[in-house]
């Protein structure tokens, strides 16, 4: 937007070719907030109708696997544990799901989206929020599943949580700022360059592997350890673990890495988003 | 100048065409490089004007050039145009779903698009989760919606549906619903694109006449794009024709109607022949065939061109390949919006029987043509009684009339041609 002349009388508004970068019109996605909530309300409701379990399914993704986790990096490949194992893959299990299903999503949001960015404008950094906030409800739900799992253990004593599990809040943020910021850059070039797509859907099945999702962060091997602990995502699993079972690898500055990575994805995404976002619907 | 709404100040816009994808990267580097050097574009300035029908040689074309308008408050605006003419490109930009290659538009006010009605409608939810739903898309909070809620739903008419998921809707009840919420939108400027299209008759002319309250009540600005003249000479006040993305006129509505109309027509010279061609051609043509249509003056002539109160021969030639006694063969007289002022139908003058196969000429005259000064169309279909057109061609032909000395005296009938077409002969004494 440009600067307004008063001799020119009150425009509202000044449609033009090029923004600034830095105007993200946070002001604008303010008023549509109600959007938003109905794009969640919406995402929530569209998953499970006519289905017969409905929500039960949000349940039944991450124990189902878990077991199958369970029985082929467990019984068959014997990867050890030092906790028990269900609570370890659950929390893994996770939490990951859902930086990945808030990167996928993101990643595609312009695409998904077409038809109706191409119809009305709204503030585009509306839809990937919302589904951020919706995947946070989906989280919320398996978080109850892991904290029923993980109550039942606690109480059997086999494990012993600590102070660090009231991280947790901040754990999630950080990964849904981490899921946001790169699933934006990656929408935004997915508008002309198609060819990511089907990267990303390899890339992030790769990088579960790259986190300590399936073995602890403890038992691998040292000569790749450096190449994990890049991986921003990986502290914030450890971290998550550590809280909840006292068995992991916390470490404040590590934390603050995840953070600052987080919050440097956040940054250029929004920026490259918004200069997509004027002129997507002539490439996608 | 205070009172001006929307400023559109020298937009264009270019498009890329075909493919994009190959040659996609190596462009952006290109363009990149260039921008380091401090150098413009290089493919700004390139691209041609847009002209669907001619093959260019540029890969870029520009769809729309130097467009300049500003629209007041309270007007409806009505923007026509050919498919191809730039006009939704123009709204895209307009309701900020992409953005202009090079000008401005300064807007004072919240615009409102309805680029296609039912925009975000999601088909798993009902027809009440999809008001709000649709509604906060279209820009209206959540309260908003509440207080109008009922409104919305009664002037769908589908209160009986409205906890039922949209997708089991039918296609005219979908539609009603997606511009209930549409028309209760309370934007300054408002978008409608081709929204007309859809629905029954009844609600149709709700919806006109909801767009009219919006603007004359409401005071509320209305762009308005639509291929039905009718609609648009209804609605709108000013207009905009748009010819291979360029502003072609920008004036009274009238004036542009009836320049798009006449830019549109063929002329014909008072002789077509049909090849197969025709847009708006109908039936199975299994045992009749339209071959050409030719009018003559009272001299015999063959004109397009017409007095009024003067003898008009059609004379159609039809390839016929079965006999009958029970032919009907019809002719439209319309003016411009399609709306019939004439109908000259064989069966009603006792002629129905073609007794020979081959080429059949058929010859109608009229000997007085009742018709104001002003532009006309014909349309010409033929069948046998009570069946399906075998084939029916519409806008076969248009043709012009002139004020003439109809009885002999000056009648300055031009006046009155805005507001009638059909003139009836009379005889007054005055005593």
């Amino acid at each position: 937007m440009q600067p307004m002349h008063h001799t020119e009388g009150q425009w509202t508004e000044v449609i033009s070719p090029k923004s600034n970068l830095l105007d993200l019109k946070l002001k604008e996605v303010w008023r549509y907030r109600d959007l938003l909530l109905l794009f969640v309300k919406r995402d929530f409701i569209s998953n499970y109708k006519q289905t017969i379990l409905g929500p039960v399914w949000f349940f039944l993704q991450p124990l189902l696997t878990t077991l199958m986790f369970m029985l082929i990096f467990g019984r068959i490949a014997k990867i050890p544990i030092d906790i028990p194992p269900m609570v370890f893959y659950l929390s893994g299990i996770t939490l990951w799901n859902y930086f990945a299903e808030c990167l996928n999503k993101t990643a595609t949001v312009f695409k998904d989206n077409a038809n109706i960015f191409g119809k009305v404008y709204f503030p585009r950094l509306v839809m990937p929020l919302s589904i951020v906030i919706s995947n946070l409800v989906r989280f919320g739900i398996q978080m109850t599943l892991f904290l029923i799992v993980w109550g039942w253990y606690w109480l059997k004593g086999d494990i012993s949580p600590n102070v660090y599990i009231f991280l947790t809040p901040v754990l999630v943020m950080v990964m849904a700022i981490m899921g946001l910021g790169a699933g934006m850059i990656i929408s935004s070039l997915t508008t002309k360059y198609r060819d990511l797509v089907f990267l990303l859907t390899f890339g992030v099945q790769l990088m579960m592997y790259a986190t300590p999702v399936i073995m602890p962060l403890s038992r691998m091997p040292a000569k790749y350890q450096v190449f994990i602990k890049a991986n921003p995502v990986t502290s914030l699993i450890e971290a998550f673990r550590y809280g909840f079972t006292g068995n992991g690898v916390f470490s404040w500055a590590w934390l603050l890495y995840s953070a600052g990575f987080a919050l440097i994805l956040l940054f250029v995404g929004t920026v490259i988003f918004n200069k997509v976002e004027k002129s997507f619907m002539d490439t996608v | 100048m205070s009172n001006t709404v929307i400023q559109v100040e020298n937009v264009a816009k270019q498009y890329r065409l075909g493919e994009v994808g190959t040659g996609t990267l190596s462009h952006d580097l290109k363009r990149w490089w260039s921008q380091l050097r401090g150098k413009g574009d290089p493919y700004l300035r390139i691209g041609e004007a847009n002209d669907r029908a001619t093959k260019g040689n540029s890969e870029y074309v520009w769809a729309l050039q130097d467009i300049n308008f500003s629209v007041q408050k309270g007007e409806v605006l009505g923007i026509i145009g050919r498919n191809g003419a730039g006009k939704s490109t123009l709204l895209k930009i307009l309701s900020k779903t992409t953005s202009p290659t090079t000008g401005n538009i300064k807007v004072k006010g919240r615009i409102a698009s309805l680029l296609e009605v039912g925009t975000g409608f999601h088909p798993e939810l009902t027809g009440r989760e999809n008001i709000y739903l649709n509604g906060a898309i279209l820009g209206m909070t959540r309260r908003e919606i509440q207080g109008k809620f009922d409104e919305i739903v009664d002037f769908s008419g589908i209160e009986r549906y409205i906890d039922t998921p949209v997708k089991r809707y039918s296609s005219g009840m979908y539609v009603r619903l997606a511009f209930a919420v549409a028309a209760h939108l309370e934007p300054e400027i408002l978008i409608v694109d081709e929204v007309l299209a859809v629905g029954d008759a009844e609600f149709q002319k709700k919806c006109l006449g909801k767009m009219k309250d919006v603007s004359v009540s409401g005071g509320r600005t209305v762009l308005f794009v639509s291929h039905n003249m009718a609609a648009v000479a209804a609605l709108c006040d000013k207009g905009l024709l748009m010819k291979n993305g360029r502003v072609d006129l920008f004036s009274d509505i009238n004036n542009v109607i009836s320049t798009y109309l006449t830019h549109a027509k063929v002329e014909s010279d008072g002789f077509v022949r049909f090849d197969g061609t025709e847009k708006e051609r109908f039936g199975e043509k299994q045992y009749a065939r339209f071959s050409s249509i030719e009018l003559q003056d009272v001299e015999g002539n063959t004109t397009d061109l017409f007095s009024m109160g003067e003898k008009m021969v059609i004379r159609l030639e039809a390839d016929v390949s079965r006999t009958s006694d029970d032919f009907e063969i019809g002719i439209g007289i319309g003016n411009l919006h399609e709306v019939f002022l004439h109908y000259l139908v064989s069966t009603w003058e006792g002629v129905s029987s073609i007794n020979k196969k081959g080429r059949t000429e058929i010859r109608v005259e009229i000997p007085r043509l009742l018709l104001f000064p002003g532009h006309y169309l014909m349309n010409i279909w033929i069948c046998i009684k009570g069946a399906y057109y075998d084939d029916a061609i519409h806008n076969a032909i248009n043709f012009k009339v002139e004020e003439g000395k109809l009885n002999g005296h000056d009648t300055y009938f031009e006046r009155f041609s805005k507001n009638t077409q059909v003139y009836t002969p009379s005889q007054w004494t005055i005593s």
